[in-house]
């Protein structure tokens, strides 16, 4: 599971109000790398919670991979930022894209329900009682 | 420009709108509009042979037929006769300023004879191009890789074989070759070849040509909710396209038939870059967060309908047996609970599934997705097909599978925005469609009474009507 599945997720067990930002629990990852595409990720920001992207890179364990406020769209798509290692992009997209929770736990802020990530995949699945 | 579009025979309802797909494509929005089709005299719009006119230069023209499934060739047409004398009447009357560029001798080019529902021996197909010497070729033949390959082209009554409405008359056309489908492709991708199948894996062709309806093309992403093997997703990701599935078994989406042999080993077998997510999630009870919208340009899907694959949606045993009040999963068995889950009737699946498009779908983004008919008595198929405010239908390309049903590949446009107030309308559905599943199950049953096995177990293929265009 990327980083980007997990700010798109939340809970939607009987109870919870928002169910999210789901609290990520990852007890295995690795990154896999993703050709970088610049207008991809420009057509991706606006629609990515900044605060739970942060809050998840936290998670596994990679505090220093994105600053806590989103640098500016010019900074972000600066001519050539995509070929320069360390720039906000490059972070961004490995952050989004490269970085994969293997096995772990998405767990719901408002019910502590715990969706399970195994081999990669989070299982949403709800049980007949939690509809 | 107009071009002669010679197609393959097959798939006929399809071949139109995957050319217009891939104008609007390559050309940009709303190039789809400007295309326009005719056909040669006395030909049934079922023939191979159309004339289109499309937007841009030739090498749209080139690019549209290189990237087609169905398109045998798209040329520039220099001549067309009945007759060998009329066809060279009109090829000598075509300007030669359009002609002259293309028979220079730097060039080098080949002539390629061929026949539609009919064979010429390949003496007749040297009679044929020694006949061409009133055409000035000045370049070099080279039959393995011409600059040019100029094609005759014949055909006469090609009805009489395939259950096609016969031709009138015999026609010859003469053309210059601007591209072609690349039908390699097919070899490559087929289901026998690939590791990881199930028994609903949708064929590579199909795959391909549902791929280009929902204008899959690298930099966007595609999403498939009942994605299953991942064999829709393998077609977007060909062409470029990021991709996002999800199913509700677990069995299929995770575990696949082992460690090598899974959703993911099937991108991997052909080079691929994976999913950017595979997640076990049910379309009823979609888990997107709050807020999230337009996050998808096409939804590319075979929702589940039917006996044998039919749909499966949250809430089980609950559902089924009509529990108004609580009801629980002992806590000592919650951990290893396997959810039971309750049939899926195909109208709320086509609801579901529309709501998530005009949520998750770009403005001006694509909704392509099956959906089953049943044929009349007389053969034919008159469906309402299922509407929603933020979207218009495009084009609908039916596939006759047996007597009694055909599917039909719907292909729809965002053509209006997703507001709160369509958010409400789908919300109340959502939930009558939860209180009455009992009744749903009984009334939406379109897809058992489709897709249930014919009663000796075999396809009723003898009661075939003689038409055959629509079963190729
Ligand atoms: C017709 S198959 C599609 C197969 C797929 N195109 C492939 O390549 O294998 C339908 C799929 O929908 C899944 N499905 C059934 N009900 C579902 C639901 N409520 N939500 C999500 N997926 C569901 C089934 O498990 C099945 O894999």
């Amino acid at each position: 599971m990327r980083l980007l599945t997990h700010n798109m997720l939340a809970s939607n067990v009987r109870g919870a109000t928002t169910g999210y930002p789901l609290t990520l629990e990852a007890t295995n990852w690795c990154t896999k790398e993703v050709e970088l595409n610049s207008d991809f990720i420009r057509g991706l920001l606006p629609k990515i919670d900044w605060r739970a992207l942060v809050a998840a890179t936290r998670a596994i364990g990679l505090p220093e991979l994105l600053p806590e406020e989103q640098p500016p769209e010019e900074e972000i798509f600066a001519e050539g930022a995509a070929d320069v290692e360390g720039s906000a992009i490059r972070r961004i997209h490995h952050a989004l894209l490269e970085v994969h929770v293997q096995e772990g736990s998405l767990v719901c802020p408002d019910t502590s329900r715990c969706f399970p990530i195994n081999k990669g995949i989070p299982n949403m699945m709800l049980h007949e009682d939690e509809v | 420009m107009w071009y002669l579009c010679v197609f393959y025979h097959r798939l006929l309802d399809y071949r139109r709108p995957e050319v217009e797909s891939l104008a609007e494509l390559f050309a940009g929005p709303g190039a789809r509009e400007s295309v326009e089709w005719r056909m040669p005299e006395n030909h049934h719009v079922d023939s191979p042979f159309h004339l289109v006119r499309l937007p841009g230069d030739e090498r749209l023209a080139a690019q549209v037929a290189n990237r087609s499934l169905l398109v045998k060739g798209v040329y520039e047409l220099w001549g067309y006769g009945t007759t060998y004398e009329e066809l060279e009447k009109s090829v000598r009357e075509y300007p030669d300023e359009r002609k002259l560029p293309f028979l220079v001798p730097e060039s080098s080019f080949k002539i390629v004879i061929d026949s539609f529902g009919k064979v010429i021996s390949s003496q007749e197909q040297n009679e044929i191009i020694q006949s061409l010497t009133y055409i000035p070729f000045k370049g070099r033949v080279n039959l393995k890789k011409p600059d040019h390959r100029f094609f005759v082209m014949e055909t006469d009554d090609y009805g009489s074989n395939n259950g096609l409405p016969p031709v009138v008359k015999r026609s010859i056309f003469f053309g210059r070759e601007v591209g072609a489908a690349d039908r390699h492709l097919l070899p490559t991708y087929q289901l026998k070849s690939r590791k990881y199948i199930g028994p609903t894996a949708m064929d590579a062709e199909m795959a391909f040509l549902m791929a280009n309806q929902g204008l899959a093309s690298p930099g966007k992403l595609v999403y498939d909710p009942f994605v299953g093997t991942g064999s829709i997703l393998v077609a977007a990701a060909h062409f470029g396209a990021m991709t996002m599935g999800a199913d509700i078994d677990i069995r299929v989406v995770r575990d696949g038939r082992g460690p090598n042999c899974n959703v993911w080993s099937n991108f991997e077998q052909y080079k691929l870059p994976e999913p950017l997510c595979l997640l076990r999630a049910d379309n009823n009870l979609p888990p997107w967060r709050p807020g999230l919208k337009e996050m998808f340009d096409a939804i590319i899907c075979d929702p589940p309908y039917g006996v044998r694959a039919g749909g499966r949606k949250s809430g089980g045993r609950k559902l089924i047996k009509g529990v108004k009040g609580p009801y629980t999963v002992p806590d000592e068995k919650r951990d290893n609970h396997i959810p039971s889950t309750a049939p899926y009737s195909l109208a709320e699946c086509v609801h579901d599934l529309l709501h998530l498009a005009a949520r998750m779908v770009v403005m001006g983004g694509r909704l392509v997705f099956f959906y089953p008919v049943l044929r009349g008595e007389d053969g034919t198929a008159n469906p309402q097909f299922p509407e929603h405010p933020c979207f218009k239908l495009i084009t609908s390309s039916e596939q006759i599978l047996s007597f009694r049903y055909s599917r039909v590949l719907l292909t729809m446009v965002k053509v209006a925005p997703y507001t709160e107030e369509i958010e409400k309308l789908a919300a109340e559905r959502h939930r009558e469609f939860r209180e009455n599943h009992q009744k749903w199950m009984e009334e939406g049953n379109l897809h058992s009474a489709v897709f249930e096995p014919a009663q000796d177990g075999k396809p009723d293929r003898d009661s075939k009507p003689k038409y055959r265009g629509k079963y190729v």
